[in-house]
């Protein structure tokens, strides 16, 4: 069974976002991305100061298996990213909500987030 | 995925958590736990692979030896009982049907192990080319299960296992004796560059054999290992995929496999006026092996770039190596541009290839 945290927002191409609150957001991808990827070898991400809007490819994430492109759930632009992944990319395995987090995002527009799936919503998608 | 064949193991898998994909038809456990974790495991202590799906075929009668050096680019003469060879077995043009393991068990009595995607077509080349030469051919794919035990620490894993004196049994020689009380042919043989085994047994048996290695191994390390790390480990080691370095279109002298054809062991076999040819006017393609330094992982199709940024080639294999941590894989490219700096674009990136002679990775397999 894939871990969903009650409390992150969810988007149908399996990121995740969870809001801090004061106008930032942190984003990455599902457990149930991860697994279904297997290994992840490689994880290309956008610069700081890169502007995104909702649905645009912000990246790719590699396995073993396959290069996926990364969608981002909301629109913003890119405060920070996580430079861990450059050399421990398997990281978004062992941990996709917390170590393997891939974006720290300015939100543009802070309600993006409510249009978002709620953790039931994303349950039964990936049921 | 009801539509596939299982072999024996297919629930042993479920059970152990694998995760099962078509591969060639057949649902098989491509990974257990992590594709890179299974390849370090093999290299560091031992991996339990079930290759079950592959085929077997018996090959008997007086002719037996003949008409397998006729239909082999190897030379099969060169066997002696508890002796194994690999050969690839080509069309007329040099292209390559399959390749395969040729075990002799006896005077008359051969024993072919051949791809699990192949199985049909081999077959049905195999009968064909057989008129005129006394030989009996059997399919025994279905009674056979096939688990190989591969890593430094395979040897004793096995010992435990059996009264079979391992360390009389060479690289590439064989015995038949019992494993765990199931009756094998103990096959000093493996597609990883370790030293191991690969145990043929009656397809009832797998269970109770698998059951026995992996009680047998815990204390050396053994871990379950599925096809995705068996891919990596083979190309790690250089070898071949038949699809891949080697294909109809791709002769053993174009993928760097000369050493497997004997044009003079005496007799004329299918597929060598191409193969001479090719030799005498050198090939017009050849299969590099490249690393690149980066982790990108350089997939199969990618077209492979000149100096001149033009197209020479393609990938046909390319993994990340676990031990190496980089991208590792072998291409297709014109025999002009082997010598040149290549290269190839990964979603806008220019990413040179180095040239590597394989393996990638020092190797500790016992020696022919």
């Amino acid at each position: 069974m894939s871990n969903v945290p009650a409390d992150l927002r969810y988007a149908k191409s399996h990121e995740w976002v969870k809001p801090a609150g004061d106008g930032t957001a942190t984003v990455g991808i599902t457990d149930y991305a991860q697994n279904s990827l297997g290994d992840i070898t490689y994880v290309q991400l956008p610069k700081v100061g890169a502007t995104l809007s909702a649905g645009q490819v912000f990246g790719v994430v590699e396995s073993v298996k396959a290069a996926s492109d990364l969608y981002s759930p909301v629109s913003g632009t890119v405060i920070e990213v996580n430079a861990v992944l450059d050399s421990a990319p398997e990281t978004v395995n062992s941990s996709a909500y917390e170590g393997g987090w891939m974006l720290k995002l300015k939100l543009s527009d802070p309600s993006g987030v409510d249009a978002l799936m709620d953790a039931a919503a994303y349950e039964k998608q990936i049921a | 995925m009801s539509d596939l064949k299982r072999t024996p193991l297919r629930d042993f898998h479920a059970k152990h958590g694998a995760r099962l994909v078509d591969f060639a038809g057949w649902e098989m456990p491509v990974q257990y736990r992590s594709i890179l974790e299974e390849h370090k495991a093999v290299r560091r202590s031992a991996g339990l692979f079930d290759v079950s799906h592959m085929g077997e075929v018996d090959v008997r009668g007086p002719d037996a030896q003949r008409f397998l050096n006729r239909i082999v680019t190897n030379d099969v003469a060169k066997l002696f009982p508890g002796r194994v060879l690999y050969s690839p077995m080509c069309y007329p043009n040099g292209g390559v049907v399959d390749d395969l393991l040729v075990y002799m068990r006896a005077p008359e009595d051969y024993f072919l192990c051949i791809n699990a995607g192949n199985i049909d077509k081999d077959l049905a080349w195999i009968h064909e080319q057989a008129a005129g030469f006394s030989v009996t051919i059997t399919d025994r794919s279905a009674d056979y299960a096939l688990l190989a035990i591969q890593g430094p620490n395979a040897v004793a894993i096995v010992q435990a296992l059996t009264g079979a004196k391992l360390d009389r049994i060479g690289y590439y020689h064989f015995a038949e004796g019992t494993v765990a009380g199931v009756q094998c042919i103990i096959s000093r043989t493996g597609y990883t560059g370790e030293d191991g085994f690969e145990l043929y047994h009656a397809a009832g048996n797998a269970v109770a054999l698998a059951e026995a290695i992996v009680q047998a191994g815990a204390v050396h390390g053994l871990e379950l290992t599925g096809l995705g790390a068996r891919d990596s480990l083979r190309l790690e080691a250089g070898y071949p995929l038949y699809g891949h370095e080697i294909t109809a279109d791709i002769s053993p002298l174009t993928a760097g496999l000369g050493w497997t054809v004997k044009l003079d062991k005496g007799e004329d076999f299918i597929g060598r006026d191409a193969l001479l040819a090719e030799k005498t006017n050198g090939s017009a393609n050849k299969v590099v092996f490249f690393k690149t330094g980066d982790r990108r992982i350089v997939r199969a199709d990618t077209p492979v770039l000149g100096p001149d940024g033009g197209v020479v080639g393609k990938v046909v294999s390319g993994t990340l190596s676990p031990i190496l941590n980089e991208a590792i894989g072998s291409a297709l490219v014109t025999a002009a541009a082997a010598t040149l700096p290549l290269s190839v674009d990964i979603r806008g990136t220019s990413i040179n290839l180095q040239l590597v002679k394989p393996p990638f990775v020092q190797l500790k397999k016992s020696s022919t």
